[in-house]
This record gives structure tokens, sequence and C-alpha cells, in this order.
């Protein structure tokens, strides 16, 4: 039994692996853009748009409230990578319903890169936002003696996340495993749903810590912006 | 459980072209089209709102010209029935007047016709009852009857006041001219002699006579000299008689028009 769809190797080459997390990953990757690019090749703007089109708008319109309800005030900048992390966790983990299917997010490698995905988005927002200086400021406040633990902050937040979506995942297709092969019928339904649910909440539970690691640190920056303009003026 | 570093630069790198995939194939085209759709939308309200103040306006406008065409309407129906009114009265005043006038007319002809119907009736009435005095006057004129005539005559003669005998000898003396006598009837030669002897007895016995007849006295006897005429005859009582005819429905006529 694999713990983890890392182990599933179907080429190898030195450093270089191909794996079935990498292969599931590249599926999910050319279903969500063929699918995206199938929906938007004739969208509408007249007010009667095709049944994709409307749940393609409430999906992208959804994560856009939810952004703006964090509190970042341009959503349209963050959703890129917001949007693309919950919609690829999500997809990660529906096909679960599949048999045989192993999600990518059940991988630590997966959810680590996701994870150090968000550590390095924090900053790139937060220098975007207020500049490099102004965002390593960030790290020395409210004292210099708080730069050890923000630092220690960061990567254990990173850390976390990586540890919880993989764990989630993992502990789920292994209970489902597991079920299997006690009571091969029924029990494992139920479990598969329940793990689809897991799997919905886990990628809302990711995204949405992504979104408030970003918009702690764009504020972060905004607000020692204002203060060190008072202060100047 | 371990990480497998290169699955993990692998799927940073997966991760980002997916982003940058998705952000070129979902969110763009997505967002502009909800944009796009959103734009429409307010600009459709923006013209809805501008089209209902539009038709707010004008719904006022027309509002206010169907008040202004009551208005006049009312106005002009006032004026008209007023107009209506007056014309009305004033027509029936000039038909009051007209009718008032006619009803004289009439009263007026009515009355005429009435007095002409009268005075006509009257003439009538007056002329019949001549006519048929006379007539039974002239049936009843016989021997008997002339010869009372001839008697009366001379009594009024002998009954004569001084006065009028006076005036009668001083027409008598003033005329050379024979007493004319006329009589209805032919008088007969006693009651010629009985006349003859009581006018001698008045005036003397030198009195030339003449004796005539005519018809036209009737039943009586006249003595006419110059100035002077001493008559008896039924003519005189029907000449009184239609004299008081006359007075009486000249006095009804008066009544009447009054």
């Amino acid at each position: 039994m694999n713990l983890t769809p890392d182990q599933t190797v179907f080429w190898s080459h030195g450093f270089i692996t191909i794996n079935l997390t990498i292969v599931t990953t590249w599926g999910i990757m050319l279903f969500m853009v063929i699918g995206a690019k199938l929906v938007t090749r004739k969208l509408k703007t007249t007010h009667k748009i095709s049944r994709w089109q409307c749940i393609l708008e409430m999906i992208v319109t959804g994560i856009k409230d939810q952004i703006q309800e964090v509190g970042l005030g341009n959503p349209k900048q963050y959703i890129g990578f917001i949007g693309t992390l919950f919609l690829f966790i999500a997809m990660c983990n529906f096909w679960i319903i599949l048999p045989w299917y192993e999600p990518p997010t059940g991988s630590l490698s997966t959810t680590a890169a996701l994870a150090i995905s968000v550590f390095l988005a924090v900053p790139f927002f937060g220098i975007q936002k207020s500049g490099l200086l102004g965002y390593l400021k960030t790290y020395i406040e409210p004292t210099f003696i708080m730069l050890p633990f923000n630092i220690i902050s960061e990567a254990s937040r990173t850390l976390a996340l990586a540890i919880r979506l993989f764990g989630n995942i993992m502990s789920g297709g292994m209970i489902i495993a597991i079920l299997l092969s006690i009571s091969p019928i029924f029990i494992p339904i139920v479990m598969k749903a329940l793990g689809l649910l897991t799997g919905m909440v886990q990628a809302y539970i990711f995204s949405i810590l992504a979104t408030v690691y970003i918009a702690a640190a764009v504020q972060e920056s905004i607000k020692k912006k204002k203060l060190i303009n008072k202060n100047t003026n | 459980m371990q990480i497998n570093w290169f699955t993990v630069i692998a799927q940073i790198i997966n991760f980002l072209i997916l982003v940058w995939l998705m952000k070129k194939y979902l969110y763009k085209p997505i967002l502009q089209a909800v944009d796009e759709r959103e734009k429409k939308i307010a600009s459709k309200l923006t013209d809805a709102n501008s089209k209902e103040a539009e038709a707010k306006s004008e719904q006022a406008e027309f509002k206010k010209k169907n008040d202004d065409f009551d208005r006049h309407k009312k106005k002009m129906m006032d004026a008209l029935t007023g107009d209506v009114e007056t014309e009305r009265q004033k027509l029936m005043d000039t038909t009051k007047a007209d009718a008032a006038v006619l009803k004289l007319k009439l009263e007026e002809a009515s009355k005429e016709l009435q007095e002409s119907l009268n005075k006509q009736l009257m003439q009538k009435t007056q002329d019949e009852v001549l006519s048929i005095t006379q007539k039974v006057l002239s049936e009843l004129a016989s021997t008997n009857l002339e010869e009372q005539t001839v008697h009366v005559f001379i009594r009024n003669i002998k009954a004569i006041t001084e006065k009028d005998k006076k005036q009668f000898i001083d027409a008598f003396d003033s005329g050379s001219a024979p007493l004319s006598i006329k009589s209805a009837f032919d008088l007969p030669s006693k009651e010629q002699q009985s006349i003859k002897t009581a006018i001698e007895d008045l005036i003397g016995p030198d009195v030339k006579y003449i004796f005539e007849t005519d018809p036209k006295i009737i039943g009586g006897i006249e003595l006419i000299t110059k100035g002077y005429k001493l008559s008896w005859s039924f003519a005189a009582y029907i000449s009184s008689l239609e004299k008081s005819i006359a007075s009486s429905a000249k006095e009804s006529l008066k009544a009447d028009k009054e």
C-alpha cells in the first residue's frame, strides 16, 4: 500500500522522477485549462448565457467576493493566485470519487510545493504593494526583538499549511483504503462522500489562509506606509 | 512519508504555469464578461431611468394637458350652459311677450266679434220687433180701430195744454196754408167732421182742411201746420220702443266693454 502517489514512479533519470503525483497534476491541469478554454471560447455579455458560463461566473465571482471579504481591496490582482490555489486543490480532491484515484494533494511534495508558493507569494505581494524596504520593515515591528519570532511564524505557518492539507487528504485516502480491506461494500462510499466534503473544506481553508496571510502582509505594509507618510508630514 | 524535492519543484512550476493559464483562460475573460455585462446592465438601467424620468415627465405633461383640457371643457361647458340659459330666457321672454300681444289681439278680436255679433243681433231683434209690431198693428187696423184712433186723436186735441194750444194757434195764424191731416187710412166723412169740429173748437171755424192718406203713418193721424205737428200714431210708440231698445243695447255694450 502506497502512502503517497510519489511512490508510484513511471520514469526516473537521476534527480528527475516522473511519478503519479506529477502525472495526475498534469491531467488535472489539462482538464482545467481545456475546460476553461472551452467555456470561455464563446462567452456572452448579454443577459442570456450558457449554463457552463453561469457556473464558472458564479465560481469566479464567488472567489473574488471572498477575497474582498477577507480584506484585499483589489481582488482582481490576487484572484489568479488565490483562485487557482482553491480550484487546483478542489479539483485534486474532487476526483477522489473515482476509484483507484490518488489525489496529488495526498502527497507531501505537492502540499509543500503549494505552501512554498504561498510562502513566496506573501512577500511578493507585500513588496509589490509597498516596496522591499517597506515589507522587510514589517519583520522588525513592533521592535527589533520580534524579528526571529516573525521569521519563525512565517516558516511555521508554511509548514502548517503543507502538513494540514497533506494530513487531511492522506488520512482520508488511508481510511478509505483500510475500510475497503475490512468491508468493501457501502462504508467506503460513505467515507468517500465524507472525503469529498473534507477535500472541499480543506481547499477552502488552504486558500482562505493564504488570502489572510497575503492580506495581512499587504495591509501591514499599507499601514506602515501610511504611518511613515504621517510622520514625515 | 518523505518529500521528493524534484516533485516539489515540479509542482511549484506546474502550479505557476496553471496560475498563468487560468489567469489567461478563465479569470480574465470571465471577469471581463461580467464587467461588460455589468456595464451593459448599468447603461440599460441608466437608460431605463432616463426613459422612466422621460415617461414620468411626459405623463406629468399629459396629465397637465388633460387637466387643462378638462378645465377648459368645463369652462366652455359652463359658458355654453349660461349662454343657452340666457338664450332660452330671452326666447321665453320674447315668446311670452308675443303670446301676450297675440292674446291681447285675440281678446280684442274676440271682443270686436262679440260686439259686432251683439250689434247685429240687436239690430236684427230691433228690426224684427219693429216689423212684427208694424205687421201686427197693420193687421189689427180695422174700422173700429180707425174710429178709436180718431177718438183718441180728438181727445188729444181737446186735452192739449194751454201752452201747446197757443203755440198751435200761433203757428196756424202765421201760415196761410190749409191744415194738413194725414192718416194711415181713408178717414170717413163722419170722422173727418168730428176732427174738424174738434179743431174748430180750438181755433175757430175758418179753416181749410186737406185730408191725405199716408200708409207710412202706422195706424195714426197727423195734424200738420206750419211749424207745428200734432199727431198720434202707433209709429210714435214704435219709435219710442226703438229708442228704448237702442239705448239699452248701448248700455249693455258699454257694460261688456268695462
